[in-house]
C-alpha cells in the first residue's frame, strides 16, 4: 500500500457516496462499479493497472474539458444561426470538430509548423527522440514529427480530393437518375451494381497496377470506386423528394431537369448528403492509407501516414511505439469525423431526446 | 333540470383542474394549454372541439397522464378515480392505460401494426394485464366485432390490417379499445380520415357500444356536426383555453361566446349560383369520353364533363372514385387511354411533356396538402416569383412588384412574407401561397384538389371566399375536387358525382340538390352529418342499422 493506492480508493468511494447522497443515479452507478472493478483489477494487475485507469480517466476528462471549452468558444465566435446549432451539439461532436480543426491547421501550415522538411535526412536511422526531434527519426533518419505534420497535408488532402470527385459524379448521376427515371436510371443502376460487386481494395490494386501510381490516377481510381455508393444514396434521398407535390407543380410548369435538381431537390437533400460526405471521407481516407501501406498509394519520399506505418513497422518488435503514432493519427481522424457525422445524421433525422 | 341532477348523482370519473401544459420550442418552454378544467362522469361523453393547435389532442392525451415528446405538464391536477395522474409514476400509469383508459387514434391504418393480425393486437392488452386468458379474450373480441356490426365477426379478426377497409379498421380499433372494458375512452378524431358514407357507420357503432357498456368518453374532433351526434356536453377550445362548455343542445341552439357563434355560422356561407352561358359558348375545358388506367387497372371509364369560364364545377365522390385521376388526366400527368381533352375548343396533347409552355400556363393546380405542395427550402418570393419569371420573363423590380401584387391579392402583407419560408407559415397561409403560385401564371383554369379538407372550418371558409373573389376578378374556371358536400353546397355551380371511375350523375347544383336523385347521390347526401343532434338517430331509423356504410354501397 502506498499513498497512490490509498488516495485512489478514497477518492472513488468518497465520490460514490457523494453521488448516492445527491441521488445522481447514473453517476453513482458508474463510480461505484468502477470502484468494484478497481478492486479486482488491483488484485490482478497491481498498482500499474490502477495507474492505467487513472491515466485513462484523466485523458477522457481532458478531452471532455477541451471539447466543452471548444464548443463554448465556437458558440461565441460563430454567427447567430450557426452558433445556435453548435450550442445543441453533444461533446463528442465538438471533440470531432476540434480534432478536424487541428488537422486542418496542421495540414495548411505544415511548412511553418514542421521543424524540418518531409524528405530531409537529418539523423541516423531510428534515432531516439531528443530535444530536436520530438518523436525520433524514421528508418532513413528523417524527423518523424515533421513527417506526421506533412502527412496531414498529403494523406488528408488526397482523401478529400478523391471524396469530392466521387461525390460530384455520384451525386449528379444519382439526382438525374431519380428525376428522370426510365432507362437512364436503369442503365446507371446496373453500371453501379457492376462496380459495387467488385471488392474495392482489389479493384483499386488492379486499376493502379494497370495505370501506374501517379497521384492523379490514384484520385481518379478512388473517385470511380466510391462514386457508386454516393449514387445509391443520392438516388434514394432524391427518390423521396421527387414524389412531392411541389416537384409535380414544377414539372407541370414545364421546368427542365436541371432546374428541378438544382432548385427543388438539392436544397432538400443537403443534410443527408453532407453527412454521407463525412462518412465516405473516412472510408476513402482508410483506403488511401491501406494502399499506401501496400506500396501503391502515395509514393516516397512524400510523407504519408499509411506508408509511414509500413516503413517503421520493424520498430514494433523492439517495443517502440513510433509506428503506432501515424496509425493513431489515422484512427483519431476517422473517429473524429464519425462523431461529427453522427451528430449531423441525428440532426437531419429530426429525432429529439 | 332532471338531466343535470342525474349527472350530479353519477359518480365522478375524471376531474382535471387548472391543467397547464408546456411545449419545448426554440430552447425554451412555452405554455400551450393555459389552465383548463374538466369534469367527466361515468357513462358521459364529452365533445372537445376547436381548431388545430387549440390543444384538444394535448388535453386528450393528458387525460391518460401522457404528454407528447417535447411537452410536459407544468401545473394543475388530473384526478382519475382518486389517483392524481400528474404525480403517478410510470408503472402506475402503465397499469391504467389500456386497462382503465383507452385511446382511439385518428388513423387506424397507421396505428395498427401491419405485421400482426387484428385479433392478436386486440388480445394483447387483456392478456398483458391478466384480465382474460387469450382464448377468452378472442371470443370476447368476436363478440365485440359482432356488436360493432363488422362483417364476419368470427373471422375478420384473423386478417391483417391491410386486408380490411378503413371504416372496418376504425371499428376494429374501437373494439380493441373496449377489450379491457375501460372506464374511459379517448377518441381522437376517429372519423376524420373516412368518407361520409363510412363515417356514419363508425359513428353509429361507437355510439352504441359506448352506450352499452356505460363507458365515459372524450370525443375530440373539429367537425361540429359529428360532435353534435355523439356528445352529452361540448367544450369549445381556442388556443389552449376553454371558450365555453355546455350541454349539447344548449350549445348548438344558444352559444354564448362570439367565437362559438362564428364556428357555428361557417356552414352557412353560400355563394350565388351561376349558370352556363346561353348559345354555343366554347367551354374552357371539355373532357370527352376519357378512359384511364394505372398499368392494367382501369380507373376511369367514359368520363365526360365541361367547365365553362367563370364557373365552378365540383367533382364529388368517395376516395377511390377517380376524381383526382380525372384531374391528373387533364393536367397531362396521366395520359388517358381513350378520349380527348379540349382546351378552349382545341385538343390538348395527352402528356404534359408534349404541351406548349402557354398550354401549361393556362391550367394550374392547387393541392390538398400545402405542406407537400410548397418546397420547404425555398423562400415565398421565389415560390410565387418563379412562375411569373418562367412564363413572362419578369425579373428585378418588375418581378418584385408582381410578387407584391400577388401577395396583396391573397391578403398577405408582402413585407412580412416576402422573405419567409413555408415552414414558418400556418396551414391557411400556406394554402394561400399555393393559390398565389397558381395565379402567378395568369391561368384561365384552376384545379382545386381538396384544397380545404386539411384546414379548420374558419380558415377553410376564408380560402373559399378568397377563391370566389379571385374567380370574379379574373373570370377563372375552377374544377373543385372534394368529398365534402357542405363545401359543394356553398360554392359550386355545377356538380359531377363520380363512383368507381364513372360519372353517376351531373348537372347544375340546384337540380342536383333537389330530389329526385340518383340513389348514389342520395346516399352521399343523406350521409353528411347535420347539426341536429337527432340526425344520426333519424337516419338510422330511416335506413335501418344494417343499411348504412359499406352495406348500403354494395346495394347500389
Amino acid at each position: 500500500m502506498n499513498y497512490f493506492v490509498i488516495g485512489y480508493y478514497t477518492l472513488l468511494i468518497g465520490a460514490s457516496c457523494l453521488a448516492a447522497y445527491y441521488q445522481a443515479r447514473t453517476a453513482f452507478l458508474l463510480l461505484f462499479s468502477l470502484t468494484l472493478g478497481s478492486f479486482i483489477m488491483g488484485i490482478i494487475g497491481g498498482e500499474p493497472a490502477l495507474w492505467f485507469v487513472t491515466v485513462s480517466a484523466g485523458v477522457i476528462a481532458l478531452a471532455a474539458g477541451t471539447s466543452y471549452a471548444f464548443r463554448e468558444f465556437l458558440v461565441i465566435i460563430l454567427p447567430d444561426e450557426m452558433s445556435r446549432n453548435v450550442k445543441g451539439a453533444p461533446l463528442t461532436a465538438s471533440f470531432g470538430l476540434f480534432v478536424v480543426m487541428t488537422y486542418a491547421i496542421a495540414g495548411l501550415f505544415a511548412p511553418v509548423i514542421a521543424p524540418f522538411g518531409e524528405a530531409e535526412v537529418i539523423s541516423t536511422a531510428f534515432a531516439p527522440a531528443d530535444a530536436q526531434m520530438l518523436l525520433g527519426a524514421d528508418q532513413l533518419g528523417r524527423d518523424m514529427f515533421s513527417r506526421i505534420i506533412y502527412g496531414a497535408r498529403n494523406s488528408v488532402g488526397l482523401a478529400l480530393l478523391a471524396t469530392a470527385i466521387a461525390f460530384f459524379f455520384g451525386a449528379v448521376a444519382g439526382l438525374i437518375a431519380a428525376t428522370k427515371g426510365g432507362w437512364f436510371d436503369q442503365a446507371m443502376g446496373r453500371v453501379v451494381d457492376v462496380v459495387m460487386s467488385i471488392p474495392s481494395i482489389i479493384f483499386a490494386l488492379l486499376l493502379l497496377s494497370i495505370f501506374g501510381t501517379s497521384t492523379t490516377t490514384l484520385v481518379i481510381v478512388i473517385g470511380v470506386i466510391y462514386s457508386p455508393r454516393v449514387f445509391r444514396l443520392s438516388r434514394a434521398v432524391a427518390g423521396n423528394i421527387v414524389v412531392m407535390d411541389y416537384i409535380e407543380a414544377a414539372k407541370l410548369r414545364g421546368e427542365g431537369t436541371w432546374y428541378l435538381i438544382r432548385k427543388e431537390i438539392l436544397p432538400n437533400s443537403t443534410a443527408p448528403l453532407i453527412a454521407e460526405f463525412g462518412l465516405e471521407f473516412s472510408f476513402v481516407f482508410l483506403l488511401v492509407a491501406g494502399l499506401s501501406f501496400l506500396g501503391l498509394g502515395i509514393q516516397p519520399p512524400t510523407a504519408d501516414w499509411g506508408s509511414m506505418v509500413r516503413e517503421n513497422a520493424t520498430l514494433v518488435s523492439f517495443g517502440e511505439i513510433t509506428p503506432l503514432i501515424p496509425a493513431g493519427a489515422i484512427a483519431l481522424l476517422t473517429v473524429a469525423v464519425n462523431f461529427i457525422v453522427d451528430w449531423m445524421l441525428y440532426r437531419s433525422s429530426g429525432l429529439k431526446e | 333540470m332532471s338531466d343535470t341532477e342525474n349527472s350530479d348523482k353519477r359518480e365522478l370519473l375524471l376531474e382535471i383542474q387548472d391543467l397547464r401544459i408546456e411545449g419545448y420550442a426554440d430552447d425554451k418552454w412555452v405554455e400551450i394549454v393555459h389552465g383548463v378544467n374538466l369534469e367527466l362522469h361515468r357513462g358521459e361523453i364529452l365533445g372537445l372541439i376547436g381548431e388545430s393547435g387549440a390543444g384538444k389532442s394535448t388535453i386528450g392525451l393528458a387525460a391518460m397522464g401522457y404528454t407528447r415528446d417535447g411537452c410536459r405538464i407544468s401545473g394543475g391536477s388530473i384526478d382519475f378515480e382518486g389517483m392524481d395522474l400528474t404525480t403517478a409514476n410510470q408503472d402506475e400509469l402503465a397499469s391504467l392505460r389500456g386497462a382503465k383508459i383507452a385511446y382511439v387514434a385518428q388513423s387506424a391504418a397507421a396505428s395498427f401494426n401491419p405485421a400482426h393480425r387484428l385479433i392478436d393486437q386486440h388480445t394483447e392488452a387483456p392478456v398483458q394485464y391478466r384480465i382474460k386468458k387469450r382464448l377468452e379474450s378472442q371470443e370476447d373480441a368476436m363478440e365485440l366485432y359482432h356488436r360493432l356490426r363488422l362483417p364476419n365477426p368470427k373471422e375478420i379478426g384473423f386478417r391483417y390490417p391491410h386486408q380490411v377497409s378503413g371504416g372496418q379498421l376504425q371499428r376494429a380499433m374501437t373494439a380493441m379499445a373496449m377489450a379491457c372494458r375501460p372506464d374511459l375512452i379517448i377518441f381522437d378524431e376517429p372519423t376524420t380520415a373516412l368518407d361520409v358514407t363510412t363515417q356514419i357507420e363508425v359513428l353509429a357503432a361507437i355510439r352504441d357500444i359506448v352506450d352499452q357498456f356505460n363507458t365515459a368518453a372524450i370525443y375530440i374532433t373539429h367537425d361540429l356536426a359529428v360532435v353534435a351526434q355523439m356528445a352529452d356536453k361540448i367544450k369549445v377550445m381556442l388556443r389552449g383555453e376553454e371558450v365555453e362548455e355546455a350541454e349539447t343542445i344548449k350549445m348548438l341552439e344558444d352559444p354564448e361566446e362570439d367565437y362559438t357563434k362564428s364556428l357555428w355560422s361557417v356552414r352557412s356561407y353560400k355563394r350565388r349560383q351561376k349558370y352556363r352561358p346561353q348559345g354555343d359558348a366554347v367551354p374552357v375545358v371539355s373532357v370527352q369520353n376519357i378512359d384511364a388506367a394505372y398499368g392494367d387497372v382501369k380507373v376511369l371509364e367514359n368520363v365526360s364533363f365541361d367547365i365553362h369560364a367563370g364557373m365552378t364545377v365540383a367533382v364529388v365522390g368517395e376516395s377511390g372514385s377517380g376524381k383526382s385521376t380525372a384531374a391528373r388526366c387533364i393536367t397531362g400527368l396521366l395520359p388517358p387511354t381513350a378520349g380527348r381533352i379540349l382546351f378552349n375548343g382545341e385538343a390538348l396533347p395527352s402528356s404534359y411533356k408534349a404541351r406548349s409552355r402557354d398550354q401549361l400556363r393556362q391550367a394550374q393546380m392547387i393541392y390538398q396538402m400545402a405542406d407537400t405542395a410548397l418546397n420547404p427550402k425555398v423562400r415565398i418570393s421565389e415560390i410565387i416569383g418563379r412562375p411569373a419569371h418562367f412564363y413572362r420573363g419578369l425579373r428585378g423590380a418588375k418581378l418584385k412588384k408582381r410578387v407584391d401584387e400577388l401577395l396583396d391579392l391573397i391578403e398577405l402583407e408582402p413585407r412580412d412574407f416576402y422573405n419567409r419560408y413555408p415552414t414558418e407559415l400556418s396551414g391557411g397561409q400556406k394554402q394561400r401561397i399555393g393559390i398565389a403560385r397558381a395565379l402567378a401564371a395568369n391561368p384561365s383554369f384552376i384545379i382545386c384538389d381538396e384544397v380545404t379538407s386539411a384546414l379548420d372550418q374558419l380558415v377553410a371558409e376564408g380560402i373559399l371566399k378568397l377563391l370566389d373573389r379571385l374567380q370574379k376578378e379574373f373570370n377563372l374556371a375552377y374544377m373543385f375536387i372534394t368529398h365534402d358536400l357542405a363545401t359543394v353546397r356553398s360554392i359550386a355551380d355545377e356538380v359531377v358525382v363520380m363512383k368507381e371511375g364513372r360519372i353517376v350523375e351531373q348537372g347544375p347544383k340546384d337540380e342536383m340538390f333537389t330530389p329526385p336523385h340518383h340513389p348514389y347521390t342520395d346516399l352521399l347526401l343523406s350521409s353528411v352529418p347535420e347539426m341536429d343532434p337527432e340526425w344520426l338517430t333519424t337516419v338510422l331509423e330511416e335506413r335501418g342499422v344494417d343499411n348504412i356504410g359499406e352495406a348500403a354501397l354494395k346495394k347500389q
